[in-house]
C-alpha cells in the first residue's frame, strides 16, 4: 500500500468563470477507501466525470495504475479497470437484474461481436452474474426487470454491475444517495469488505459513512483540494472546519 | 427464463401458413394479381425488418432507409442495363458488361448497400437523436438527387428492366416462383435476426437503446457495435432493393425518395417496433390498406393517418404486440 494507483495532477476545469476543478492535485493509495468530500458545488461529481473520461478537463494529467490515461475515452478507462457508479442510478431498465450484470460480465470478457448464441443461456455470463447478485443480496431479484426494483435495490444492482467487471478501482458517486438508514448501513456492509481488494474513491454526503469507511480523505472547496490526509487529521483541521464541516 | 408464450407461437404459425398458402389461394380465387401484392408485402417486410434491427433494438431512428433500397435496386438495374446493351460499366477497373445473373447482381447489391451504410453510418453515428434523423435523411436525399441527375441511367425516368434476374433452374419470371423466393429470403432473415438480437451482440445493441452512456462506462466501445448493426441493416435493405427492382422490373430515383423512408418507418410503427415479426404485420397492414383504400379514393393517406394515431396511442407495441398480447414481453 505504498504506490498510488491514481494520481491526479493539476486537473483544471472551468465552466465560464466558475472553477469546477482548480489545479486539483491528489493521489489515491492502492487498496484504500479514499473519501472525497466538500460542500455543494465543490466539484466532486465533476472530478469523478473527469476521472471516468466523460468530461474533458481544460488541463491536467491523470495517471492510473502507472499509465497516463488523460487522453483515453470512457470505455477504455473502464476496460482498464477504472469503473464508476452514478449519483443518479444508471441501469438498463428493461433488462432483468441478471441481464444487467451479465452485460457487465460481457464487457469484461472482451469484444461482443458474437452474433448467434443466445446470451441469456451462456453459463460464463449468467453464472458470474448470479454470483455477484448473490453476494449483494439480490439473488431473489435476479429475474426481475431493473425498472421494477426498489430504489435501494437499484443502487445495489448498479454496484453489482460495476463489481462484475472486476474493477481495479471504483469511483462511487454518493452510493447511499436517497437510501434509508437501513439500506445505507447495508451498503456500508458491502463496501467495507472491499477494502484492500478494490481501491475506492468515495464521494459521499453522509459524513458518518465517510468517516467510518475512509482510510484517507480529500476535502474539496471550489475545485481545490484544501487537505488530503487520514480522517483524524481532516476532522481536526481548522480550514476544513471553517470551510465545510462547521457544525459537524 | 419462462417457457415461451404459446399465443405468440400460434400467431407466428398462422402468419407463416397464410404466407405459404397465398399463391395457391390466389389461383383458386382466380385473382393471381394478389401474388404480386403479396410479393410487395414480403419485400417491404424485409426492408422494415432491417430497420427494426437498428431502430427497435439499437434505438437509431434512421430516416434514410430508402437509400439502401435504392442502391440495391440500382445495382441490379445498372448491371442488367449494361448486360442488355452490351456496353461497358463506367468508372470500374477492367472491362465488364454487367450481368443478368441473380447470383452476381444480388450479392453486389447487398455489398454496395452495406458499403454505403458503413461509410455514411460512420459519420451519422457521430450524432444522435434528432440530428441522427436529419443526417440520415440528408444522405438519402443526396443520393436521390444524384440519381435524378444521372442521365446515363435514365435520370428521373429510371431504368426499365427487360427481365428479372436469372437463377439457374429457377424461373423468376413466374410471379409465384418469385414470391416464394422472396418469402424464403424473408424467413431466413427473420430467423437470423431473432438469433442476433438475443446474442451478445444483440444485448449490447439493446443496451445502446436503453442506456448507451452506461455501456461505455462499463467498458464497451458502443460506436463500433452500432456501426456494425447499421451496416447489417443497410445490407439487408439493399437486398430488399434488389428484390424490389425484380418485382417491378423498373428502377428509378423515386425508390429512394424520403417519403419511401417514411413509409418503411410507418410500417414498422404500425406493426410494432422492436418485435421483428411486427415488420411483417406492419408491411402487410400498410400495403393491404393501400390496396383497398386506393380503390376507393386517391387520398388514402387521409384514412391511414387516424389508424396510425390509434395504433400509437393504444397499442404501444403495434399490431403484432396487440396480437401476441402483453405477456410476450421482449423477445
Amino acid at each position: 500500500m505504498t504506490e498510488p494507483i491514481l494520481e491526479v495532477s493539476g486537473l483544471t476545469k472551468f465552466f465560464g468563470a466558475v472553477a469546477a476543478s482548480d489545479v486539483l492535485t491528489f493521489a489515491v493509495e492502492r487498496g484504500s477507501i479514499h473519501g472525497l468530500i466538500g460542500p455543494n458545488g465543490a466539484g466532486k461529481s465533476t472530478t469523478i466525470a473527469q476521472l471516468s473520461g466523460e468530461l474533458r478537463p481544460d488541463a491536467g494529467r491523470i495517471r492510473f495504475a502507472g499509465t497516463d490515461i488523460s487522453a483515453w475515452p470512457v470505455h477504455r478507462r473502464a476496460h482498464a479497470g477504472l469503473q464508476r457508479s452514478y449519483q443518479i442510478t444508471s441501469l438498463f431498465p428493461d433488462f432483468t437484474a441478471a441481464e444487467n450484470v451479465a452485460l457487465a460480465v460481457q464487457a469484461r470478457q472482451g469484444h461482443s461481436f458474437r452474433f448467434l448464441a443466445p446470451a441469456r443461456e451462456i453459463p460464463s455470463l449468467r453464472e458470474p452474474a448470479l454470483a455477484v447478485l448473490g453476494r449483494l443480496g439480490l439473488a431473489a431479484k435476479a429475474d426481475v426487470p431493473a425498472s421494477r426494483l426498489g430504489h435501494g435495490e437499484q443502487r445495489q444492482l448498479e454496484l453489482a454491475m460495476v463489481l462484475a467487471t472486476r474493477p481495479k478501482m471504483l469511483l462511487l458517486d454518493e452510493p447511499t444517495a436517497g437510501m434509508s438508514r437501513t439500506e445505507s448501513r447495508r451498503m456500508m456492509g458491502i463496501l467495507r469488505p472491499l477494502k484492500g481488494k478494490v481501491t475506492i474513491l468515495l464521494v459521499e454526503h453522509d459524513m458518518d459513512v465517510v468517516f467510518a469507511l475512509a482510510d484517507a480523505i480529500t476535502v474539496l472547496v471550489k475545485g481545490k483540494a484544501i487537505i488530503t490526509g487520514p480522517p483524524a487529521d481532516v476532522r481536526a483541521n481548522e480550514n476544513v472546519r471553517r470551510a465545510y464541516l462547521g457544525n459537524y | 427464463m419462462s417457457a415461451p408464450p404459446r399465443r405468440k407461437q400460434v400467431v407466428n404459425l398462422t402468419g407463416l401458413l397464410v404466407l405459404l398458402a397465398l399463391p395457391p389461394a390466389a389461383f383458386a380465387l382466380g385473382e393471381p394479381f394478389l401474388i404480386s401484392v403479396a410479393t410487395r408485402i414480403v419485400i417491404a417486410a424485409l426492408a422494415a425488418l432491417s430497420l427494426d434491427l437498428i431502430l427497435g433494438f439499437g434505438g437509431m431512428v434512421s430516416f434514410g432507409h430508402a437509400a439502401f433500397l435504392g442502391i440495391g435496386a440500382y445495382v441490379v438495374g445498372i448491371l442488367a442495363h449494361h448486360d442488355v446493351e452490351s456496353t461497358l460499366i463506367p468508372f470500374l477497373p477492367g472491362a465488364w458488361h454487367g450481368s443478368a445473373a441473380a447470383l452476381v447482381q444480388w450479392p453486389l447489391a447487398v455489398l454496395a448497400a452495406a458499403l454505403f451504410a458503413l461509410l455514411t453510418g460512420a459519420l451519422c453515428l457521430r450524432t444522435s437523436g434528432v440530428y441522427f434523423i436529419m443526417v440520415t435523411l440528408a444522405f438519402a436525399q443526396m443520393l436521390y438527387h444524384f440519381f435524378v441527375s444521372l442521365p446515363a441511367y435514365g435520370g428521373h425516368d429510371g431504368i426499365n428492366l427487360w427481365q428479372r434476374s436469372m437463377v439457374p433452374g429457377v424461373d423468376l419470371s413466374k410471379d409465384w416462383v418469385f414470391y416464394y423466393v422472396c418469402l424464403f429470403i424473408l424467413l431466413a432473415a427473420l430467423a437470423v435476426f431473432s438469433r442476433i438480437v438475443n446474442s451478445r451482440f444483440g444485448m449490447v445493441l439493446q443496451g445502446c437503446k436503453q442506456n448507451e452512456a452506461r455501456l461505455a462506462a462499463l467498458g464497451i466501445a458502443t460506436g463500433r457495435y452500432k456501426l456494425a448493426a447499421y451496416t447489417l441493416a443497410g445490407a439487408i435493405a439493399g437486398l430488399a432493393g434488389a428484390l424490389t427492382a425484380n418485382q417491378t422490373e423498373f428502377v428509378g430515383p423515386s425508390l429512394m425518395h424520403w417519403s419511401r423512408s417514411g413509409e418503411i418507418l410507418v410500417m414498422l410503427i404500425l406493426g410494432g417496433i422492436g418485435t421483428l415479426y411486427g415488420a411483417v404485420a406492419g408491411a402487410a397492414t400498410f400495403l393491404a390498406l393501400e390496396e383497398i383504400l386506393t380503390s376507393l379514393t386517391e387520398h388514402w393517406m387521409l384514412f391511414l393517418g387516424p389508424i396510425l394515431v390509434f395504433v400509437v396511442l393504444f397499442a404501444r407495441r403495434g399490431i403484432y404486440g396487440w396480437l401476441v398480447g402483453p405477456e410476450s414481453g421482449d423477445d
